[in-house]
């Protein structure tokens, strides 16, 4: 049952990764390209949550945590290139 | 029971998950693409998450919470993200969509 | 006595917190990682303090908690009726711009409240004008330009206003 339940997720989150991906090809404009990759990263951090649970390992709990710290890290300092011109204040 | 509750956790949240990116390919301009990934997938990383602390509490030994903290994290930095793509987006005189009601074309706010 | 606990404690709520998300970065409830974590949640806003100029104060616990149950429900409902939206025909979808005036001034409180719109139905906080008094907001789908803004304010700003008076 899970595992039927966790295959169909992989499946599941595997095109929503997909689909962000030919987002980040396609993008017409910078922001669109930020936003892709905004949503890249969170695909990620949901197939690695399922893998944990396939593998019922904890370890890929802190990959997941680093990951969503450095995304949000990375959105917020293209967003500030693109507002600035320039990171630092 | 307690692996039914676990399998329609992971369906739901895989499903809003793709939701969202679905949103984000076909929606038409960069303003509307935006909700998708802000809300649709904050809940569907939400939803798996809390799945994953349901399984680990449960099934292998002892308690495990802290798949709440990368809930709140995303929980936090979604909205936070989506304002200042959106600034940036304003910012750098971004197309929207003809049927959009009041175009921002200039930015007045800076 | 009560300046020395200020002195030494500068932001009670921030040492809970960070107490907390010690505890669960490391997911035990040990006696060992409970002192670390309390000295380190001492230390930290102690250190901090000059980088916190601002005094957070919560004027009323239980109006913030009914807050917080009422914008969780509004998350689920908010997207079930998105993913409705992307999934249906998108031609149908009319977007828009506006502007909320904001009643709230407390820094913390704006930022909460557009945390909250982003978060909730169909809505994203776009842009805050320099003077902290209007809010742009992008709407995926809208219809009653009026109507949205009246129920934000009723439903979101005001139980915020209540929470965090300037003090």
């Amino acid at each position: 049952m899970l595992e039927t339940a966790l295959l169909i997720g992989f499946g599941l989150v595997s095109v929503a990764l997909l689909l962000s991906f030919l987002r980040l090809i396609k993008g017409p404009d910078v922001p669109d390209r930020i936003l892709a990759l905004d949503t890249l990263y969170i695909n990620s951090i949901a197939l690695l949550v399922l893998l944990g649970i396939y593998f019922k390992s904890a370890l890929y709990f802190e990959a997941a945590l680093l990951i969503a710290v450095m995304g949000f890290v990375g959105t917020i300092g293209l967003s500030k290139y693109l507002l600035r011109g320039d990171i630092m204040e | 029971m307690f692996e039914w509750v676990l399998s329609t956790l992971i369906i739901i949240g895989a499903f809003f998950t793709l939701v969202g990116s679905i949103g984000l390919y076909k929606l038409p301009d960069f303003f509307m693409r935006l909700h998708g990934p802000t809300k649709a997938t904050t809940l569907g990383v939400g939803a798996l998450l809390i799945a994953s602390a349901l399984y680990f509490s449960f099934k292998i030994d002892d308690i495990s919470l802290h798949e709440v903290l990368i809930t709140v994290f995303l929980f936090i930095t979604a909205p936070v993200s989506a304002h200042l793509m959106a600034k940036a987006a304003i910012h750098i005189k971004l197309k929207q969509v003809d049927r959009t009601q009041n175009k921002m074309n200039s930015t007045t706010t800076r | 006595m009560k300046t020395l606990l200020r002195k030494v404690l500068p932001h009670p709520i921030l040492t809970l917190v960070l107490w907390g998300v010690w505890l669960l970065l490391n997911n035990t409830v040990g006696a060992g990682h409970i002192v670390l974590g309390l000295i380190l949640a001492i230390l930290i806003p102690w250190l901090t303090s000059g980088f916190w100029p601002e005094k957070v104060r919560i004027q009323s616990p239980l109006t913030l908690l009914k807050f917080l149950g009422v914008v969780l429900w509004d998350i689920l409902v908010a997207n079930m009726a998105v993913a409705k939206l992307i999934l249906g025909r998108n031609k149908n979808l009319k977007p828009g711009f506006f502007y909320i005036d904001l009643d709230i001034e407390t820094p913390l409180g704006i930022s909460l409240l557009a945390n909250t719109i982003s978060l909730t139905p169909g809505t994203v906080s776009c842009d805050l004008t320099k003077d902290r008094k209007r809010l742009l907001v992008h709407a995926l789908h809208i219809e009653d330009i009026p109507a949205t803004i009246k129920e934000i304010k009723e439903r979101y700003e005001a139980p915020l206003k209540e929470v965090f008076t300037a003090c």
